[in-house]
């Protein structure tokens, strides 16, 4: 990957065949995410399975069709803990006193 | 980054040195992808601050039926999907060179999105003729309308930009003004419209599909 020297060599990679592939890929997990919101589940366990499906598609996206994983790995290096590391100052924020107002709401 | 220089053309020893592309990307390139990261957080927010009043709502409305409301945006997912594909295939077009082909793919991904946002626009029709508006539900729970609107339409204003976007991009490919590199720097942005999606509809709309009967 870091062979790689100038941004205009990088690009042969990946070929009609893959993104056809990843896109057969994207649907299949469509279709499980829509089947499985006519299981009754508990609300957080649906929304946890289905964010993590979800994380899955996004996985594919961000590697091949915008192409991050032929690029440098410094590059995905500085962007996705970054990225993460933010969302989970969010939640670390607002979770605690979410938690204790929702418990307040519903009752138990 | 053959030979590296700073802006005004000193020779600088290191990549770390002022002149250099430390990730081997073109500076339009790594800027999306800045940009795609603040708006990733945009959309995190939003989706958390969702995630929380759905699940602290035990009489969350659930008014998605299979016809029509499930069976359409299934339908807007996978168009949005395809319209990914085209795009990865136009940007594959132009780093071949190939002029005539990237426009009519970049014209096809744009037509993917004009798609979507047809089919998504009159799915809110439908809400309005329900009585779902921004502010109020039949249910009386205004966070269902809020939210939902809230975050589709902005999802739905990134589709609106994209489509523009893609179409000035085809115009100005065709016409030799951009690069191929900027033929890719917009496909950035439109799979990153794509993969917001991929959260917003399962979040949005199987966590609310109509389980009566």
């Amino acid at each position: 990957m870091s062979a790689h020297e100038s941004s205009s060599e990088v690009h042969a990679v990946g070929s009609t065949r893959l993104f056809v592939m990843v896109w057969v890929w994207l649907a299949v997990i469509t279709f499980i995410e829509v089947f499985l919101a006519y299981e009754r589940l508990r609300p957080a366990l649906m929304l946890t399975l289905l964010v993590v499906l979800s994380l899955v598609k996004a996985a594919l996206i961000v590697s091949y069709f915008m192409h991050l994983k032929y690029e440098k790995i410094s590059l995905a290096l500085l962007l996705i803990p970054s990225t993460i590391f933010c969302i989970c100052m969010i939640i670390i924020f607002f979770m605690p006193d979410g938690a204790r107002l929702m418990q307040m709401r519903l009752g138990h | 980054m053959a030979e590296m220089k700073t802006a005004v053309g000193v020779p600088v020893s290191s990549p770390w040195g002022g002149g250099g592309s430390p990730f081997a990307i073109n500076s339009k390139k790594f800027g999306m992808w800045l940009f795609i990261v603040s708006d990733t957080l945009t959309f995190s927010a939003l989706l958390l601050a969702y995630s929380y009043s759905r699940l602290a709502n035990p009489n969350w409305p659930r008014p998605f039926e299979i016809y029509p409301a499930i069976a359409k945006s299934t339908s807007m997912t996978l168009i949005l999907l395809a319209s990914s594909l085209t795009m990865v295939l136009g940007v594959a077009a132009a780093h071949r060179n190939d002029r005539a082909k990237t426009v009519r793919w970049l014209l096809l991904t744009a037509l993917g999105g004009v798609a979507f946002t047809v089919l998504h626009l009159t799915e809110w029709v439908n809400l309005f003729h329900e009585g779902y508006t921004p502010w109020s539900t039949p249910q009386g729970v205004p966070l269902f309308g809020a939210t939902f609107f809230g975050i589709t339409g902005l999802h739905m204003t990134h589709v609106s930009i994209g489509v523009i976007y893609l179409i000035i991009m085809a115009y100005g490919y065709g016409k030799g003004k951009f690069t191929s590199d900027d033929v890719e720097v917009s496909g950035l942005y439109w799979h990153f419209v794509d993969l917001v999606w991929m959260f917003v509809f399962p979040m949005i709309y199987l966590m609310s599909v109509s389980l009566a009967g």
